[in-house]
């Protein structure tokens, strides 16, 4: 019996009865992060880090939900299940599990550059790793966030200067926290939509630091944000609530926007390249640093990652999942985070 | 090359007219003459010739940017630009370049003489001292097909930005043979020099579909129909006793059309006509796929003139013994037109559109109802008081086009498309039913709006049967009713059928495969509509 399996609910560690990130109901799931592709509604107990547990909490309400610290063991059934920093939002984590000096990782979502919120990637050895593949593809490689910042806030105090309101998208949870913490407020207020202002207030109750921000609300006026920028989720970059702030610069902030046919199709002024994935650096150099020698690629290229994966010399399999890190990004109408 | 690359940024950074008007205006006060044609000529598709193939250029890239062929390919398909992928692929520039646009354009045709391998150490130079944005310029300027949403009509109102003049003007000294080669900036576009470009053609007049219904139009009395000929829309100037023929797309066809030489001599010196090059035989007009096939073949043999006879189908009269008549109405144009065309010894390749007889609208429906016998997509409208215009203008000239012909057929494969459309799943075969088998008969690649093209992109992803390269198939479930404009006889089709302009009309939800057309339906349209 291996220590996991891929089953029709979700990753399952058979031995011990649990599973990860499971996309259907099951008896108890041990979550990477909060995303909602990730933590999903109609489990009986759920177990995460102390840092996602709050999100958690907020996304599926009054559940059997309890938190360990990253790094702290948990033994179930003597299976030995820890926590490992992920990089990708506050909380998130990579889930060790090893029986009798057999080790796996899967490594949920995941990102190597520190962001300034996130507690940092941290690498683990393992035998098997399961990773990611979001950007798995070599056209996906990240300029270090200082340069994607200052960026963003020169294209803000233009609109400022020019007399033009700012919109900002990123994804409520991880990447609009991450936008907001590295804004310059010498240059104007910062305005969020609802869905993220709630998960501020979330992360700021247990000690993230972020900057004031002040909360949309639909009494606003164009000249009551004048100067400012408005961060929010890319469900809302299109729809008539926009139309009152007619003089209006939208940027879209995403792995995706590396690619010209995509900045255009969307139709967006600027695309800023900012993801909370790991670039083909990023997982390359992870899969090395795991030491795995066999690695299972979900959510993403796919295909194409595993064969690149098993022409270096690797076992690799691609998984089908029902992780959505691809699928979702690239669609704009929908509302659900990476 | 950065201030085109900063262009080539600023331009993609605003969907507004007037800011890439006025971007592109800047540009032109910035950069040196040289560049400027330069630019003008990139933007009017005049591109350098082709020096490196792009097999090479694959292969050196992926080579640089240590990756096996395959990786590179797929990386290709996911991000639908050659130019783009090698820009992102490669690692960084060690070096740094100072060259101009021109420069660059000059290295690039300098590498036409060279050996294979000469040709990539300089391209590896090229790439090694050049930023992403450049890069993805200069590997534009090898491969061609520019497009930064700067159409001519654009690029004409920015130059009348810069230069102050007239649109009209400036889009008429654009048109013709012009090169940055033997032209100045200045002598081309601000001197006045009426002996120079003979050959010059005037920018045509274009018009939109008409959409609302055809009485909204006003008087009858006030309009002219005629047939709107399915052929290659060209002037034909005489000038100087020398005979020059423009397709519409600014190509110079002279030499592909040997049959209107003898017009030189018979039309008046300095006549411009406007019409359509029609395939023509005994007083009917051919399949325009035969004079798809004629234009393509390198050489005019006989045999290819006398299988495909061309005639010039006129419809308008631009100049007349030297005089500009484009601000005549077109009722006094076409009077002078059949003046000159119906003399005793005018030759018969050329010919005159007739004019349908009609009082009322109902009359010209009729005859638009009639438009597949004559092999024509429907009927042209035009107001007898219009001047001739330049470009796309709506109000008095219309085309009338008959309604498609349709057909429900079921997805069978997908695949990427290119530019803005990477990463969508957006071109599609499609197949319909003959017994148990399903039978492709067609591609398409247009017609859905964005929306359903992400929902259908998401739906491929996850109905993928096998995957072919770029190629997926998918289960045979999706229904599409289809639009096309023809249909003939094709033994090079596994269907025996060929399609003209299909496109994607609608996305039928509702249908369930088993309901759409079959290969038997197909075969029936072909009897009844067959070219």
């Amino acid at each position: 019996m291996a220590l996991l399996e891929f089953a029709q609910e979700g990753i399952f560690c058979p031995l011990a009865g649990v599973y990860i990130d499971p996309w259907k109901p099951v008896k108890r799931a041990l979550i990477t992060h909060g995303h909602a592709d990730h933590a999903r509604w109609g489990s009986q107990s759920y177990l995460c880090t102390h840092a996602a547990r709050p999100v958690i909490r907020l996304r599926l309400g009054p559940v059997n939900l309890s938190s360990v610290d990253y790094g702290e063991p948990v033994y179930i059934n003597g299976v030995r299940f820890s926590f490992w920093p992920a990089g990708h939002v506050v909380g998130s984590a990579q889930i060790e599990v090893s029986y009798k000096g057999e080790t796996w990782v899967v490594s949920g979502d995941y990102k190597t550059e520190y962001d300034g919120l996130s507690e940092a990637f941290e690498p683990r050895r393992c035998e098997y790793f399961v990773t990611e593949s979001t950007f798995g593809l070599p056209v996906y490689n990240w300029s270090p966030q200082s340069e994607v910042f200052e960026a963003i806030n020169n294209w803000w105090a233009e609109n400022r200067e020019a007399g033009r309101v700012t919109l900002l998208t990123g994804y409520a949870l991880g990447k609009a926290q991450r936008i907001i913490r590295h804004l310059d407020t010498a240059i104007g207020p910062i305005y969020t939509h609802g869905a993220i202002e709630n998960v501020n207030e979330v992360l700021r109750a247990q000690g993230v630091a972020l900057p004031d921000t002040i909360r949309l609300s639909s009494g606003m006026q164009a000249k009551d944000v004048a100067g400012g920028i408005i961060v929010a989720p890319p469900s809302a970059a299109s729809g008539p609530w926009l139309k009152k702030f007619k003089d209006l610069s939208v940027g879209v902030a995403s792995g995706w926007m590396s690619i010209r046919g995509a900045r255009r199709r969307r139709a967006v002024e600027r695309g800023f390249v900012l993801s909370d994935h790991a670039d083909w650096r990023g997982l390359n150099a992870v899969i090395e640093a795991t030491g795995a020698s066999t690695v299972y690629v979900t959510h993403g290229y796919t295909e194409i990652f595993s064969r690149w994966l098993r022409e270096k010399g690797l076992q690799a399999f691609e998984l089908k999942t029902e992780f959505q890190g691809e699928l979702h990004e690239m669609n704009e109408a929908d509302t659900t985070e990476d | 090359m950065k201030d085109f690359a900063s262009l080539v940024i600023a331009l993609d950074q605003t969907t507004k007219t007037n800011e890439r008007v006025r971007a592109l205006a800047e540009y032109l006060g910035k950069v040196s003459d040289r560049d400027k044609l330069w630019t003008i000529a990139i933007l009017s598709h005049r591109r350098p010739k082709r020096t490196v193939t792009t097999t090479l250029l694959r292969n050196w890239a992926a080579e640089k940017a240590d990756l096996p062929q395959w990786l590179f390919e797929d990386s290709y398909h996911v991000v639908g630009d050659l130019a783009e992928t090698i820009a992102l692929l490669l690692p960084p520039p060690s070096q740094h370049s100072d060259r101009t646009l021109s420069d660059w354009i000059a290295f690039i045709r300098e590498l036409e003489v060279l050996s294979e391998a000469d040709k990539k150490a300089r391209i590896l130079e090229a790439w090694d001292s050049l930023g992403h944005e450049e890069r993805f310029i200069f590997n534009k300027l090898i491969t061609g097909g520019f497009r930064i949403g700067i159409s001519q009509k654009l690029m004409v109102r920015a130059l009348a930005l810069f230069t102050g003049l007239e649109e009209n003007l400036l889009a008429h000294r654009l048109m013709g043979a012009w090169s940055p080669d033997t032209d100045r900036f200045d002598q081309l576009l601000i001197e006045d020099n009426p002996s120079d470009q003979l050959s010059r053609p005037y920018p045509f007049y274009l018009c939109y579909a008409l959409e609302g219904s055809v009485e909204e139009l006003g008087d009858p009395a006030n309009w002219m129909a005629e047939r709107k000929w399915d052929g290659i829309r060209a002037q034909l100037i005489v000038r100087a006793g020398n005979l020059f023929v423009w397709s519409r797309g600014e190509e110079l066809m002279t030499d592909k059309f040997p049959e209107f030489e003898p017009l030189a001599g018979v039309l008046p010196d300095y006549t411009v006509l406007d019409g359509e090059i029609l395939p023509f035989r005994e007083g009917i007009p051919l399949d325009f796929q035969a004079l798809q096939t004629r234009i393509g073949r390198k050489q005019v043999t006989r045999k290819v003139l006398q299988e495909v006879p061309v005639i010039l189908m006129g419809y308008d009269l631009l100049e007349l013994g030297g005089k500009d008549l484009r601000q005549h109405s077109f009722a006094d144009r076409r009077k002078a037109l059949c003046h000159l065309l119906e003399q005793p010894d005018m030759p018969e390749v050329l010919k005159i559109s007739p004019e349908l007889p009609f009082t009322d609208w109902a009359a010209v429906a009729r005859e638009r109802a009639d438009s597949r016998k004559y092999h024509c997509e429907g009927l042209m409208l035009k107001h007898k008081d219009s001047t001739y215009q330049q470009g796309r203008k709506k109000g008095e000239w219309w085309k009338w086009k008959v309604d498609p012909m349709t057909i429900d057929a079921v997805m069978i494969y997908a695949q990427q498309g290119h530019g803005r459309r990477a990463n969508l799943f957006t071109d599609f075969t499609f197949a319909v039913r003959d017994g148990e088998a399903w039978v492709p008969f067609t591609k398409a690649y247009s017609g859905l709006t964005d929306a359903e093209f992400q929902a259908i992109t998401h739906w491929v992803r996850k109905n993928t049967l096998e995957r072919f390269g770029p190629v997926r198939s998918v289960s045979p479930v999706q229904v599409f009713e289809l639009a096309f404009e023809g249909i003939s006889a094709s033994p090079r089709h596994k269907s025996g059928i060929a399609l003209r302009f299909p496109r994607m009309l609608r996305w039928r939800k509702d249908k369930q495969p088993e309901a759409a057309n079959t290969l038997q339906d197909l075969k029936d349209m072909l009897e009844s509509y067959g070219e």
